[in-house]
């Protein structure tokens, strides 16, 4: 009698993954090539949430664009509002006032874990673990209703301001972030027992979606996915803006690569992340929030009111077809946004528009090294690199 | 590394690169034919070793009449030195080829085909150079000044669909 073959024949397939899935998290779709359950080859076919941010930044005055940076990665707005905001300011040549800074930066780090605080409840969420969101997404609302008390808003936040801030902080803002940090490292341990030695967690994340150290570098990758390939680079440390260069807090990495040592990176970010805000808290100095020229921002109200000089840098400001012209020449600011670095190169013709915006999405350049990361992984391990990477789609396709 | 080190090592190789500094960031101005060349060696220098493309874009310099109209703009940084540098690539209207990086990163492949939608220019040597955040049908070329805010672009392209 012959022995029967064992080996099962297994045949090409192609699956289309999206647009509309629940583990895109967004309009994505990926078409896979298949062989029985080993991913051949991922082709994302991205574009689907394509607004045109760059061409109506040619179109709108820098502090009307300020809304549509909130647009970009919904889920960290207050971010995208800092980085567009720090690279005109720097393009003007303009300094902010300390407090601002100050209120920027703990905003900035609050986003940060706020946008991690998706992260891991909807990257748990896509592998099983169902738990972990209830935690994350109980503090990320904690941090919503912050936004909202600071801001107006929870998702779109436009907080900052050329030369400065939409307002003040309100009184009560110290305390609520004080609650916060005080509230949120039993959250995270939370997670660190649902997940971080998990036995189902490590064996559906460890040694999934690899990426080398020289692959990361190649492919342009930032944020927690070049660390967590073993690259020590972080804008915030290389490049400080703000008050970064005065604090003291340190850049996690992780050598192995793969989904899990991004989590790992990011969760220890979230730890360095309230390291920043408690000191940065702890010196928050009293003053102005906005830059001391009216030029630039809007005046007080009380000098609207009484002062013709106010009157008229409030409707210079205001009007259509007026604002503050920008001197001419491009820059290149990049920031520490929660998925990586956040770029914007801005060329300008002297007017009160830029001539030609362009944003660096960290999303999109993750992203394009995705193919590198699946192929030879298990169509089940597509999502759970998906998630690592913390794709937003409104980043992407901006 | 301070911008004087690097412009020295760079005009030893490249005597005809332009540098111009503004807002304490450096950028250089290679010619086209050069651009490759001048990419591998800014890549592969032990001293520059400008290893990481952050960034490749175009713009478009129709309304402040400019020639060449275009220019290709890449941001590089060093791990190494912890330096960044932006180089310009001048582009005439009547001849969009560029010679495209992605045999030197790969991060070039999405970046260059974004470039390629965005403003038509032809990358030479590019793999698969396609549309990718536009439909595929789609005609014209957005980020181009000549390019309407409103108007042209989408229309056509639904009529043709039909």
């Amino acid at each position: 009698m012959a022995q029967p073959s064992y080996e099962i024949k297994t045949d090409q397939m192609i699956l289309n993954f999206g647009p509309q899935h629940p583990a895109t998290h967004g309009t994505l779709r990926i078409v896979l090539e298949l062989d029985g359950e080993v991913v051949k080859k991922a082709e994302p076919h991205i574009g689907y949430l394509h607004s045109g941010f760059e061409k109506l930044g040619e179109y709108k005055t820098y502090n009307q664009w300020i809304t549509l940076s909130d647009r970009m990665n919904y889920l960290s707005s207050l971010a995208n509002n800092i980085g567009f905001a720090e690279a005109v300011e720097q393009l003007i040549g303009i300094e902010i006032p300390e407090r601002a800074k100050y209120i920027r930066t703990i905003l900035a780090e609050l986003t940060r874990i706020a946008d991690h605080m998706v992260w891991v409840g909807t990257h748990a969420l896509d592998i099983g673990a169902f738990t972990a969101f209830l935690y994350a997404f109980e503090a990320r609302e904690h941090l919503y209703n912050l936004f909202e008390h600071v801001c107006g808003a929870r998702l779109t936040t436009s907080y900052t301001r050329i030369g400065g801030l939409m307002r003040d902080v309100p009184e009560d803002f110290e305390d609520m972030v004080k609650w916060f940090l005080g509230y949120f490292p039993n959250t995270l341990k939370e997670l660190h027992g649902l997940l971080t030695r998990n036995r189902i967690w490590m064996d559906r994340t460890r040694g999934v979606g690899y990426l080398s150290r020289e692959d990361a570098i190649n492919c342009g990758v930032t944020g927690p996915v070049l660390r967590g390939s073993g690259v020590a680079y972080d804008v915030r440390r290389n490049f400080p803006y703000l008050i970064y260069d005065r604090l003291d807090f340190e850049i996690p990495v992780c050598d192995d690569g793969d989904v899990y040592s991004r989590y790992l990176v990011r969760m220890e970010e979230l730890v360095q992340s309230m390291r920043i805000v408690e000191q940065a808290l702890k010196d928050l100095p009293d003053g102005p929030v906005n830059y001391f020229d009216h030029k630039y921002t809007l005046p007080e109200k009380e000098k609207v009111y009484d002062t013709i000089e106010g009157l008229i840098h409030h409707f210079k400001n205001i009007m259509p077809g007026h604002g503050f012209n920008v001197p001419e020449g491009d820059i290149y600011v990049a920031t520490e946004a929660p998925n990586g670095e956040l770029g914007f190169y801005i060329v300008s013709d002297g007017t009160n528009k830029a001539y030609r915006l362009r944003v660096r999405p960290p999303s999109f350049v993750n992203y394009s090294c995705f193919d590198k990361m699946v192929r030879g992984n298990l169509v089940a391990d597509v999502v759970a690199v998906l998630g690592s990477l913390n794709i937003i789609a409104g980043e992407l396709d901006r | 590394m301070d911008f004087e080190t690097i412009k020295k090592r760079i005009s030893e190789k490249f005597p005809s690169v332009e540098f111009e500094e503004f807002r304490n960031q450096l950028s250089a101005r290679i010619n086209k034919a050069d651009l490759l060349d001048f990419m591998k060696f800014l890549k592969e220098d032990k001293d520059l070793h400008f290893d990481y493309l952050t960034d490749i874009t175009g713009v478009d310099y129709l309304k402040m009449e400019r020639e060449p109209r275009f220019d290709v703009v890449y941001h590089l940084y060093s791990f190494k030195n912890n330096v960044r540098l932006r180089v310009k690539c001048g582009v005439p209207e009547d001849d969009l080829d560029v010679p495209s990086l992605t045999p030197l990163w790969g991060a070039a492949n999405w970046l260059e085909r974004e470039a390629f939608e965005m403003f038509g220019f032809n990358f030479v040597g590019h793999p698969d150079l396609r549309r990718l955040l536009l439909p595929d049908v789609f005609d014209g070329f957005p980020l181009r000044k000549d390019y309407p805010l409103r108007g042209r672009g989408e229309r056509d392209v639904i009529l043709d669909l039909k």
